[in-house]
């Protein structure tokens, strides 16, 4: 009755590349992908940096009316389904549907859907009573994003629990914690679960101008994102999915299934203190670090390498800092951390689920992403955060943490395969 | 060591209820909080009537400065969660901070507070966009602000499955407290009764058209022809049951002893819907045989298609007429993320009264075979309930009620 949860298979799309391949090249190479905006005139905003995704839906496999009724975000999920459970050795006939779930992380759902239809209903924001005759069908599927997981569940064939998790920015690494208690108290055998966001459209560029928490780097947009780096002056939007076939390891060891990596532990906590604010000392992400290494029977000292959230305002940076020197002590000075937000940009839900990926695959090729951009470290940020170049190092055991509007802390502990199959 | 669920305290608005005990006696009276739209000028529209929130004042009850920063359904959501810790008995300061946790669920986000931000943006430019945005609108916002009022930085969590997602909610609530943590503040409040949102789910095509509130939404009827959506929910307390003894908490209003979550298969596949399974999966969780359910209480969609699933899957486990089966949603329309929440506080204090509320206007469709509870309340010594939520696109949750001890 002891079950354990592996991951098994790896769907990515994340900028500057798509594909897992392409994805992990990015971050090793310590290559950036943000840039000017293109998808929309940015001129009128303060922060005019993002990190796109170069997406081609009917390349990608979708047909023309999930093309219609599907956001860019769902669109996403559904690819990056898709090929995890191809890169999970797993035919589809194979998955037993009731015994098969789909956890959807997203903090902003349909935001870019919603954006370009409400246009059209109010006539460019001129009706208040907008109109219903121009509403397209799938308008409703935009309004609940629960859309998203019901669009992945009919792409998988699943017909087990099936939910969106929407917690913010800690979405990405809430879902796959939710997905892998469904697992874990047997709910389910097989999980396909992870995040997708696509938040590039103009409200969500407005919304963070107007609490200054993106870049106004616009004259550098390649260097636009510095974790840690004391010229730091806000996050930049990305956008992305990742999406994982998770396992029960009996599950997986009886079809002789590739293992990435198990997910030992994972807790999340809430700072209660303010909708966007953080405590500067950490105490509630310490504290879900502490629990998530409970759960997974492991020390600090274990930990070879932190994916930090590393978003890249003032106040995130120092926050996580502390969080890390709390839960750790003395090991967090000796523990590689690095942000891959500084190459991919911050996907907002998406952003927890490409980290396990990042981690996973750190596990896997034995190599920690660099933080690029980082050149001055902030006096207060003292710990080492593999600036530019990635390191070449075994790394069986990968702390990976998430902070969010909501005042979410989550971390999640991923090991080394071999680790689980003992 | 961890024991059982127990639900502490209930906080309701309803549309035909402010406060539990308005609630629940205007659902026994067969009491109908739908109407006429009046938050906007609805007359445009193929659909006018809702189930709106009357007489609900915000700031007679929250802080001047949160009023700027929320929904209105955020609001009523936070009014909804004192009152349950109230009813608890739960002083927040003095229980430790990480014992305690806030997961609800959401469908829109806040939607009205989204549109008036669109509206500044597309009409007058980004820079007129609010800075209360970035959380006012998003799905996490009712998780965020009710923790953050009352310092609970336990686990926390936010889901969305349509309307199946407020049994989700308390049903990962109850993950939580099997894991460990103490109490947990769930289920959902919801709603987007403005034009935008308005329009979004007139888009799903299962509104009601009809002017008459008492005609509008008839499930299991032969005239079933849509819902009327409503605002409002319920916010649950839930405890460890050993953690609400520690603390001196009163007695329960009962426990949650089964839950499951199945989604149904693609359209067109010809493969059996998922909702039979998940009453099964329910009642095995719950350890409960099929004879010793007291009560059903009905996702009642008032789509026929989804009636005839609904109907047949409670007849084929129950079989037919082996069970009563009630709709008091009749009463306050379809509440997304708050309806099932407020099925489960229906549920609770029948098994408090020993009475089931009517499904009211209703006249039950010859083809379904369930004893359906029309006209008025039936007397029953209700012990052990279950609640049905269904989600648009296929999500089906169940969740198991019991009398405390």
């Amino acid at each position: 009755m002891n079950r354990r949860v592996v991951i098994t298979g790896i769907g990515v799309l994340a900028p500057g590349g798509v594909g897992t391949k392409a994805f992990w090249n990015l971050l090793v190479e310590g290559r950036t992908a943000t840039r000017r905006i293109s998808f929309f005139d940015a001129s009128p905003f303060r922060s005019q940096v993002a990190a796109q995704v170069d997406f081609d839906a009917e390349l990608q496999g979708l047909t023309p009316q999930q093309i219609r009724r599907m956001d860019r975000a769902t669109q996403f999920a559904v690819v990056t389904a898709r090929e995890a459970v191809a890169d999970s050795g797993m035919e589809f006939a194979e998955l037993d549907p009731p015994r098969t779930g789909v956890t959807v992380g997203s903090a902003v759902g349909a935001t870019m859907g919603l954006d370009q239809e409400y246009r059209v209903v109010s006539d460019g924001g001129r009706r208040w009573l907008v109109d219903h005759e121009y509403a397209v069908p799938h308008l409703y599927g935009h309004l609940v994003p629960s859309s998203m997981a019901a669009e992945v569940a009919w792409a998988v064939g699943a017909e087990g629990p099936t939910t969106v998790v929407s917690t913010g920015c800690t979405s990405g690494l809430d879902a796959v914690g939710y997905a892998r208690d469904l697992i874990l108290e047997g709910s389910a055998d097989v999980m396909v679960a992870g995040a997708t966001d696509a938040p590039i459209s103009p409200i969500t560029v407005a919304c963070f101008d107007a609490i200054k928490a993106t870049t106004p780097r616009n004259d550098d947009p390649e260097h636009a994102s510095r974790p840690f780096d004391n010229n730091r002056n806000g996050f930049v939007l990305g956008e992305g999915s990742a999406i994982f076939v998770l396992e029960d390891l009996e599950h997986a060891r009886k079809r002789g299934a590739h293992l990435f990596a198990e997910i030992a532990g994972f807790a999340s906590r809430c700072n209660a203190f303010h909708m966007t604010g953080l405590r500067p000392d950490g105490r509630e992400m310490a504290e879900a670090i502490r629990v998530a290494l409970h759960e997974a029977h492991m020390r600090p000292e274990d930990i070879d390498y932190i994916n930090a959230h590393g978003s890249g305002t003032k106040q995130n940076d120092r926050h996580e800092t502390a969080a890390f020197k709390r839960a750790l002590g003395e090991h967090a000075y000796r523990t590689p951390v690095s942000s891959i937000k500084s190459m991919i940009g911050h996907s907002l839900g998406a952003i927890g689920s490409l980290e396990i990926a990042a981690s996973a695959l750190a596990i896997e090729h034995g190599v920690v992403p660099p933080t690029a951009n980082l050149h001055e470290p902030d006096p207060e940020c003292d710990l080492d955060y593999v600036p530019l170049i990635a390191r070449e190092q075994r790394t069986d055991t990968v702390l990976s943490v998430g902070s969010g509007f909501g005042g979410f802390q989550s971390a999640m502990v991923l090991t080394r395969p071999e680790r689980a199959q003992r | 060591m961890s024991s059982a669920t127990v639900v502490t305290g209930i906080g309701v608005t309803a549309p035909n209820g402010l406060g539990t005990d308005a609630y629940w006696s205007a659902t026994l009276r067969g009491q109908s909080g739908i109407g006429p739209l009046t938050r906007f000028e609805p007359q445009q529209y193929p659909a006018r009537l809702a189930g709106e929130v009357s007489g609900f004042t915000a700031e007679d009850y929250l802080p001047n400065r949160l009023i700027p920063q929320t929904d209105h359904m955020t609001r009523m959501a936070l009014v909804a969660a004192d009152w349950a810790l109230a009813d608890a008995g739960v002083v927040a300061e003095q229980l430790p901070e990480f014992s305690m946790g806030v997961i609800t669920a959401a469908s829109a986000g806040g939607f009205e507070f989204g549109q008036r931000e669109l509206e500044a943006l597309w009409s007058r430019g980004g820079q007129y966009v609010s800075a209360y945005q970035s959380f006012a609108w998003f799905y996490a916002v009712n998780t965020g602000q009710i923790s953050i009022r009352n310092g609970m930085r336990g686990p926390s969590g936010v889901v969305v499955s349509d309307q199946a997602g407020g049994l989700d909610a308390v049903a990962q609530a109850r993950r939580q407290l099997r894991k460990g943590v103490g109490l947990v503040v769930s289920g959902g409040v919801d709603g987007c009764l403005c034009p935008w949102g308005w329009v979004a789910q007139l888009a799903s095509g299962r509104l009601s058209r009809s002017d008459d509130p008492d005609r509008a939404y008839l499930p299991f009827d032969a005239e079933a022809a849509g819902h009327v959506p409503g605002e409002g929910g319920a916010i649950l307390v839930l405890e460890d049951a050993e953690f609400a003894r520690q603390r001196g908490a009163g007695r329960s209003y009962g426990e949650i002893v089964g839950y499951a979550a199945t989604f149904d298969p693609k359209p067109g596949s010809g493969r059996p819907a998922g909702l039979r399974r998940a009453i099964e999966l329910a009642l095995a969780d719950a350890g409960i045989r099929v004879q010793e359910v007291d009560a059903v209480f009905a996702d009642a969609a008032a789509v026929p298609e989804l009636d005839g699933i609904e109907a047949e899957a409670i007849t084929e486990v129950f079989r037919p007429g082996g069970v009563a089966v009630t709709a008091p949603k009749t009463m306050t329309g379809r509440l997304y993320a708050g309806g099932g929440p407020l099925d489960l506080v229906a549920a609770l204090l029948s098994i408090r009264d020993r009475v089931l509320p009517p499904t009211i206007n209703v006249t039950l469709a010859p083809q379904y075979e369930i004893d359906l509870v029309t006209g008025t309340p039936r007397k029953a010594a209700v012990d052990v309930a279950l609640v049905i939520a269904r989600g648009h696109g296929g999500f089906n949750s169940v969740m198991v009620l019991r009398g405390g001890p």
